[in-house]
């Protein structure tokens, strides 16, 4: 029974840990789907974070730091908007430089603000998205395997992270079943049908950002003020990274993104268990082994020897009218 | 009608008001909490020239922003977006470890030539395997790069923490290098310099740019990997091996990163701590896009940051209300600016200049 | 609804209806410097072929994208159905039932052709009540307009003919009237482009009117009603298709009676001096394209490659000159094979004497980043200083004089080169290959794109390397310049030799059907003196666009 419990605590800091990527991997795939690669994930993804624990301790309320954390992943899409879109610039280098402005925005202003070396101030649980009980989950909680399973794994999360899990098939019928998502997938493929067809494909691309925004915007809020009880320094820790590898992994479709953030989740929630613990025969695993892993897998994947990932043709091209 | 600018427009006024731009938004920033932009500016002036030490530091900072905006200037004239001088970097500072505590204790004139070759093997290598992936698996640089960063940080904390860390020791850092054998330092030659880390490695990065423009623009080499990063169809109708081609720059930008451990691990700290490239390389991205990937708006975008680092230290100290991050933002905005708006500015200026200048022809 | 509203809205009644479709009322259209369309009337009759020719550059095609909104004009007025609109995008040019098939297909090529049908004409927010019509629809129009096309075909597994008739259906799918045929015939085989044609009588007949872009006077003259000319922007005149021929037509295209012609003596053929064996090529997606090729050039000799685009001739020009792995086979050039292996085969090529000049010369022949001087050395900058040093001084002195010498402009070295006009950036090529006396010249569509006066001065350079003594190998889509240049044909079909000729004496309808891999036997160097009766209307013209009239070249 005690290995089950292990599995099932895994399981559930799995979702946990899970979460930000799923909801900034979905992020990425709106905005890659446009075609508008999306490396400054990481950046708004912090952004968002800082803004989210900055407005829920400013104003004592936990959904007006989620507002705060959409309204600051949105600003930071209309800086990369601008610069792809209108000004046709570098998309990679505009995200960069937003991974940058987040990095040092955010302790900058966070320094400023409330002068605790860029922390924020610890949030109170109604500050916070804290766990909610499913119902029943009290009453089958003693029940071996299924109630355990439900009490542990699928009741107790918080409101963010059943929106993640249900935006995913959300993605999937927005992109395959209606109107928005035939010309958000033939934008990313080619903008000139598009356009030829008599639609904005700035529109376009600028409702996808919004839609990422959002997105990005839900998983840093999730990172500050659901995960934890408060925003500090460089919290995004790489995540937003992480997510686009997973996007690159699942192909950029909705079902696999799920499946891979999962994954990868996984790792990590295995790193912290394992951390010091001593295998019979191979003995103690290093942490940064696992930590890499992600990106190892990711790498051999881009390189082709596990399948080919081929990306939206026309992402990262700004259009232009040609003459 | 439209009119195409001078070349000295081009390549120095608007990339210069570009910079601009980014600092007044910068100052709007510090305004915005309250603070004065203007004192801030004067403190960090005085912090970066006012006095030797300041200076040193400005100069330390400066060597490293060169050879990383170096590492990636030279990919992007060949069409490469590298991400990765900051692991790069890291991966280059082994190397010069090992080289230099293979030799512990010879003079310093032995040893340095030694850990630059090192390091710069080491720093090759490690951006050599995403120009490998780019040449032959079609795995995009710019991604790999980014990846190699993180891999790069998880091995080398790895590696310092459970490998070189001697008994002993409580922080995870390696055996220290010997006085002798460490790079030396310019205080020992000029007084001025007193207590700052500048060493010699500034001479090499000074050579360094001045051997990068020879490469580039005056060598066959240079010519195939213009015709590489403009054309790549064209340069393989040229007979130019882009596969090949891009594996050397790569591992070339991996050397030029690596300079950045010859500076700090060979140098100033004289031992392989964690993390000691601390941004160099990421700032490496926004001389680079400043200096429009020439080594001379190279060299001087790594000063204006050299200033703004060692500047944002001195006002961490005189404006409490003021800190370093600052400078990341400040980063951030000049990578934005003169990277993905950088022409932005172009349709005004030249609507202004049609009709100040003397339309063409007249002369 | 997108398929109903424009048809009534086509049809307003009174006075105002007239028989002319479109209208167009003085038009203007300026792109920086460029005058692209000068003061343009023009008239449509609805439910005719009207055709509009013109150079390349004529602007006919920017007049097109005004019409259908993709474009606004500086000023002029634009007639639908008699009544003025400003038309504002694609969307209204749709609404008012103008549909356009454009030269490059605007398709998504991973989606099924139901979903690019219904793309940006979707009825509601869902798809699937969009997807269920349309499948009527398409069944509908099938039958009506001889449209077959499965559904739920993914579109890049469909041949280009059938991604042409899906984007007809898309037009007509959202109720086009009238329909904007761009270039249609350029990427099509000549069976395909009678089936284009048979659809477009077969539209005509049901009353819609047609607007057919083109250059090629043949199918002006075969199946048009009334046709205009364009010259450098300006409307040159509209004349009905039976009173006119091509001859006057080519003269209005051109401006002046031009007579392209080539000069040329007999070929004196020397020693075999490139010699292609059993050459098989693939593509990049390892589907082979070049199907186990032999032949030989002898020293003063011009080879033509006959072919229709896409029947592995690219694939054999870049293979040849080192650009493109070969799977097996062997180049021979003076007897000696030549190792082409690896992606900096082209050096090894150039080195040993194989001079080449690059069908599509923007994409690969040049870097139009560079300035006129580096381009001048591109893919010789080896030969430029010892050791790792460039020797600029002396490559830019080159450049100079081979400015002078090809009378390229303007005569500027340090000028960008995207700054020249493409005759000269063609000349900047070809100055760079023939003028390091190479054995082999290969040429890839010498004049496309290049204006008349600068063709002429093309074809004299190609014929002095020939007396010269050096073997070339030409390919071009222009038959007619295959003919005019060559003192041999090969007709490449499907990858493989199929035939050869005798330029001076080959019908050219023989050559048509080689070249599609219809002819029975693969020998016709004979005189055809048993020349079959010629049915067809296409075919009628095909023989009066011989060497001796070929003005309906292709200048894209």
């Amino acid at each position: 029974m005690q290995f089950l419990t292990d599995v099932t605590l895994i399981l559930d800091s799995t979702i946990r840990l899970a979460v930000p990527l799923i909801l900034a991997c979905l992020a990425g795939l709106y905005s890659e789907r446009a075609g508008i690669v999306d490396i400054g994930l990481e950046g708004k993804l912090l952004a968002a974070a800082f803004a989210a624990a900055a407005a829920s301790a400013v104003f004592g309320n936990a959904w007006w730091g989620l507002l705060a954390g959409i309204g600051a992943a949105l600003m930071f899409s209309a800086i990369h908007g601008i610069a792809s879109i209108n000004l046709k610039g570098n998309q990679t280098i505009s995200g960069v430089a937003l991974n940058f402005l987040a990095a040092g925005l955010t302790t900058f202003l966070g320094q400023s603000w409330f002068h605790r070396g860029g922390y924020t101030p610890q949030l109170q649980p109604e500050q916070r998205f804290t766990p909610i009980t499913l119902p029943f989950a009290d009453q089958v909680k003693d029940v071996p395997v299924l109630g355990e399973i439900y009490w542990e794994l699928i009741s107790g999360h918080n409101l963010i992270t059943y929106f993640a899990f249900l935006a995913v098939p959300v993605t999937a019928w927005v992109l395959f079943r209606t109107r928005f998502g035939l010309r958000l997938r033939a934008v990313g493929e080619n903008p000139k049908a598009i356009d030829t067809a008599g639609i904005s494909v700035t529109a376009l691309r600028y409702q996808a950002l919004i839609i990422t925004a959002v997105l990005v915007g839900i998983g840093g809020t999730y990172l500050s003020i659901a995960q934890s009880a408060g925003f500090n320094n460089n919290m995004s820790a790489g995540r937003g990274y992480i997510a686009l590898a997973a996007l690159i992994f699942a192909k950029w479709r909705p079902g696999p993104a799920l499946l891979v953030c999962l994954m990868f989740g996984f790792l990590d929630a295995v790193q912290l268990r394992v951390q010091g613990f001593k295998f019979p025969y191979i003995g103690e695993v290093p942490v940064q082994a696992i930590q890499v892993l992600p990106y190892i897998l990711t790498i051999i994947l881009l390189a082709g020897f596990i399948g080919r990932a081929i990306a939206p043709k026309a992402s990262g091209i700004p259009y232009t009218k040609e003459r | 009608m439209r009119q195409p600018l001078p070349r000295w427009v081009d390549v120095a006024l608007l990339p210069l008001l570009n910079v601009v731009l980014a600092f007044l938004i910068g100052g709007l920033i510090v305004m915005s909490v309250g603070q004065n932009p203007l004192q801030a500016v004067g403190i960090m002036l005085y912090g970066a020239f006012g006095y030797g030490s300041g200076f040193g530091y400005t100069l330390y900072y400066t060597t490293d922003f060169i050879f990383a905006g170096l590492a990636v200037s030279l990919a992007f004239h060949a069409g490469l977006f590298n991400i990765g001088p900051e692991g790069q970097a890291y991966v280059g500072g082994l190397g010069v470890i090992l080289a230099a505590l293979a030799v512990n204790g010879l003079h310093w004139a032995f040893a340095v030539p030694l850990m630059i070759l090192a390091g710069a093997a080491f720093g090759a290598f490690w951006a050599f395997i995403p120009g490998y992936l780019q040449a032959k698996r079609g795995s995009h640089v710019v991604i790999t790069t980014i990846l190699f960063n993180f891999i790069a940080t998880s091995m080398m904390g790895y590696l310092i923490a459970r490998v070189l860390k001697p008994a002993g020791i409580n922080s995870d850092e390696s055996s220290p290098i010997q006085m002798i054998t460490r790079v030396p330092q310019l205080k020992d030659f000029f007084g001025l310099f007193n207590h700052s880390p500048v060493n010699i490695t500034f001479f090499l990065a000074i050579i360094a740019l001045g051997l990068v423009y020879w490469l580039i623009w005056h060598t066959k080499f240079g010519f195939a990997l213009r015709a590489l990063g403009h054309n790549p169809a064209a340069a393989n109708y040229a007979g130019i091996s882009n596969e090949k081609m891009i594996m050397i720059i790569m591992a070339m930008a991996g050397a030029m990163a690596a300079m950045v451990a010859v500076n700090n691990v060979g140098g100033v700290q004289g031992r392989l701590i964690l993390n000691f490239v601390n941004g160099a390389g990421f700032v490496g991205i926004a001389v680079a896009f400043m200096g429009k990937a020439h080594p001379i708006g190279v060299a001087l975008s790594a000063l204006l940051f050299g200033a703004l680092y060692q500047g944002g230290q001195e006002l961490a100290f005189s404006m409490p209300g003021i800190t370093r991050e600052m400078i990341v933002t400040i980063q951030a905005l000049v990578i934005l600016f003169t990277g993905a708006m950088g022409d932005m500015l172009r349709i005004p200026l030249e609507k202004v200049w049609a009709r100040f200048a003397p339309p063409a022809g007249a002369k | 609804m997108a398929s109903q509203s424009p048809e009534t809205s086509q049809r307003p009644s009174g006075a105002a209806a007239s028989d002319l479709a479109i209208e167009l009322i003085g038009i203007n259209k300026h792109f920086g410097p460029v005058h692209a369309n000068k003061d343009i009337h023009l008239q449509i009759k609805r439910g005719t072929v009207h055709g509009i020719v013109g150079e390349n550059g004529a602007g006919k095609s920017t007049l097109m994208s005004i019409l259908y909104g993709f474009y606004h004009a500086d000023s002029g007025e634009i007639r639908v159905d008699g009544a003025a609109h400003k038309i504002t995008d694609s969307r209204h040019a749709l609404r008012l039932g103008i549909g356009m098939v454009h030269q490059h297909f605007m398709l998504v090529d991973n989606f099924s052709v139901i979903e690019n049908i219904v793309l940006g004409a979707e009825d509601s927010s869902l798809l699937a009540p969009t997807l269920a019509k349309a499948r009527t629809q398409l069944k509908r129009l099938a039958t009506d307009y001889g449209l077959e096309v499965d559904p739920d075909a993914i579109v890049e597994n469909l041949s280009v003919g059938q991604q042409q008739r899906v984007e007809i259906l898309k037009a007509l799918y959202r109720g086009a009237e009238t329909l904007i045929l761009d270039e249609p015939t350029g990427v099509l085989t000549p069976n395909e482009a009678d089936q284009l044609f048979a659809v477009i009588r077969t539209l005509r007949d049901e009353g819609k009117t047609v607007i057919l872009i083109t250059h090629k006077l043949r199918e002006i003259m075969a199946i048009t009603d009334e046709v205009s000319v364009m010259r450098q922007g300006a409307m040159v005149k509209t004349l009905e298709t039976k009173s006119t021929s091509p001859g006057e037509l080519a003269e209005l295209m051109v401006g002046r009676r031009v007579l392209l012609r080539v000069e040329k003596g007999p070929a004196n053929p020397g020693k075999i001096l490139l010699q292609v064996e059993n050459l098989v090529v693939t593509d990049d997606f390892g589907v082979p394209r070049v199907k186990d090729v032999s032949f030989s050039i002898r020293a003063g000799e011009i080879v033509g490659i006959a072919a229709v685009a896409g029947n592995g001739q690219s694939e054999l020009l870049e293979s040849v000159s080192g650009m493109r792995d070969q799977k097996s086979g062997t180049v021979r050039l003076k007897g000696v094979p030549l190792s082409l292996e690896g992606d900096d085969g082209a050096g090894r090529a150039r080195e040993a004497g194989l001079a080449h000049v690059p069908e599509d010369r923007l994409r690969m022949g040049l870097v139009t980043n560079f300035l006129e001087w580096e381009n001048s050395i591109l893919g010789y900058q080896n030969s430029y200083g010892k050791g790792l040093g460039l020797d600029i001084a002396g490559a830019q002195k080159e450049a100079a004089e081979r400015i002078k010498k090809f009378d390229i402009r303007p005569t500027n070295p340090f000028l960008k080169t995207a700054n020249f006009s493409g005759g000269n950036q063609q000349k900047i090529v070809l100055a760079r290959e023939m003028e390091r006396n190479p054995e082999v010249l290969i040429v890839g569509q010498p004049t496309r794109g290049v204006d008349i006066g600068a063709i002429e001065f093309i074809h004299n350079q190609i014929i002095k390397m020939r007396d010269a003594g050096k073997a070339i190998l030409l390919v071009s889509v222009e038959l007619d310049e295959i003919r005019s240049l060559s003192d041999r044909i090969l007709v490449l079909f499907d990858g493989q030799i199929v035939g050869e000729a005798d330029p001076a004496t080959a019908d050219e309808t023989e050559l048509g059907l080689l070249m599609t891999g219809s002819h029975p036997s693969g020998d016709i160097s004979q005189p055809a003196s048993a020349a079959p009766p010629h049915e067809t209307p296409v075919q009628q013209t095909l023989v009066e666009m011989s060497p001796k009239n070929n003005t309906g070249r292709d200048t894209n």
